[in-house]
């Protein structure tokens, strides 16, 4: 990343590629989406600048959920792998990525997770990594499963993992979930469906990939994730 | 170039179990042992509409130091510049500072000293952006580009209010809906 300029701020998304914060449907959002209107924010050097964690915050072994017990979890074992970008499609090298999931049963190793479904004595579902200098980062986990969820009668949420990146500043930062290819529990998600453009909403669904299915070992699936980028400088087109 | 350029990945809510993920970058004193400048702390709630705390949100503060520059690498143990903090019961928050300095803001201003702030939990499908200011800058926050861009009658929302008799004590809430509604940015 360059140093940050105070007058270079960050695109602003198009409507409807990014979920609004009151959405009736997901129904937590009522009593916690703001209602007044937020007010624009000029990107200063507060907002172009941020945290920014090196390999002493992040060893190897960190991106290997299947190694935290004394044995190996239950489940499908699955790499997933993609490259963090920017809106021009650069890389974006050495930002930390966060990952968290419930279990190949639907089970989320915290207090509140209260569905009666299996804990896995070898599953944690916690990780971490860096990007490489071509954006790319790698975990090796196991599929997780679906879940019930109290949203409404029979709510169901579709298997996912959840992301959280940083980038190069404060105002990159993204949390998000990633859902896996052809989930019939998709179309019925309030989550999911909370991005009202489809080309948007779709970029939260992996793909099969065949290149990092590792033969007799692991599934693979392939999960780019976009990062904001800059407003067009004189040296882009 | 529009129609080709990639869309940025749609932000989805932080859900209510993400101490399993997050819990190992939980720091709460951005100063860190030994910084130098005037250690504040920071407390407050968050509330969400119906006036009840909210037991399972997550902050984050970003932050420059007492000359007004921000740091070029966080690393432990200090992690300067950078927070984490989950709240616990009643929606209850607090955190350790040092007063950050004046940094640029646009078209040659100097902003008032400031903490920039996000705020994630379950059922803010994007997280919230707001800021806090500081209440012995009365006069620095009145000439800030930011503030100056929030209706008056709402600005005190963004300013932490200082304990008479502990002054090194700011208290600062996280109101999400009402009359006393926090300003969140666009950013």
């Amino acid at each position: 990343m360059g140093t940050p300029h105070a007058s270079m701020g960050y695109r602003r998304p198009a409507p409807g590629t990014q979920p609004a914060y009151l959405h009736p449907p997901y129904a937590s959002s009522v009593r916690r989406a703001p209602t007044r209107p937020l007010v624009l924010l000029p990107h200063t050097l507060t907002e172009v600048s941020g945290p920014v964690f090196g390999h002493d915050a992040v060893r190897p072994g960190d991106a290997d959920l299947t190694a935290q017990g004394a044995g190996e979890p239950l489940g499908e074992r699955m790499v997933v792998t993609g490259r963090v970008l920017d809106e021009s499609g650069r890389p974006i090298r050495h930002t930390l990525v966060e990952v968290w999931q419930a279990n190949a049963a639907g089970r989320y190793r915290h207090d509140r997770d209260t569905h009666h479904a299996p804990l896995d004595p070898n599953f944690v579902g916690c990780g971490r990594a860096l990007t490489d200098d071509d954006g790319w980062y790698r975990f090796l986990t196991i599929k997780p499963g679906a879940y019930p969820w109290k949203n409404h009668p029979n709510a169901w949420r579709p298997a996912h993992v959840h992301f959280s990146l940083f980038g190069p500043a404060f105002a990159t930062r993204l949390v998000t979930q990633m859902y896996f290819p052809g989930d019939p529990l998709l179309p019925f998600d309030p989550i999911y469906n909370s991005t009202a453009e489809e080309r948007a909403r779709s970029r939260l669904v992996s793909a099969f990939d065949w290149e990092h299915t590792t033969p007799e070992h692991s599934l693979g699936f392939r999960f780019d994730i976009v990062l904001r980028g800059h407003e067009a400088t004189p040296f882009e087109k | 170039m529009s129609e080709d350029r990639p869309i940025v990945t749609p932000s989805q809510t932080v859900g209510p179990f993400f101490q399993i993920g997050l819990a190992w970058l939980y720091h709460a004193d951005l100063a860190g042992p030994g910084a130098a400048g005037q250690r504040l702390t920071v407390s407050g709630l968050v509330l969400d509409g119906a006036g009840n705390g909210v037991e399972d949100a997550m902050i984050e503060v970003w932050q420059a130091d007492p000359a007004g520059r921000y740091p070029a690498v966080s690393r432990p143990p200090g992690w300067a510049g950078f927070g984490r903090i989950a709240t616990g019961p009643q929606g209850a928050f607090s955190f350790t500072i040092v007063k950050p300095g004046r940094v640029a803001g646009p078209e040659g201003t100097l902003q008032a000293p400031h903490l920039a702030v996000n705020v994630f939990m379950r059922g803010l499908l994007r997280h919230l952006v707001t800021r806090m200011y500081f209440p012995d800058e009365a006069g620095t926050n009145a000439a800030d580009p930011v503030l100056g861009l929030v209706e008056p009658a709402r600005r005190a929302t963004l300013v932490a209010r200082a304990d008479p008799v502990h002054p090194a004590a700011l208290s600062w809430d996280v109101v999400l809906q009402g009359a006393h509604e926090t300003v969140f940015f666009d950013c």
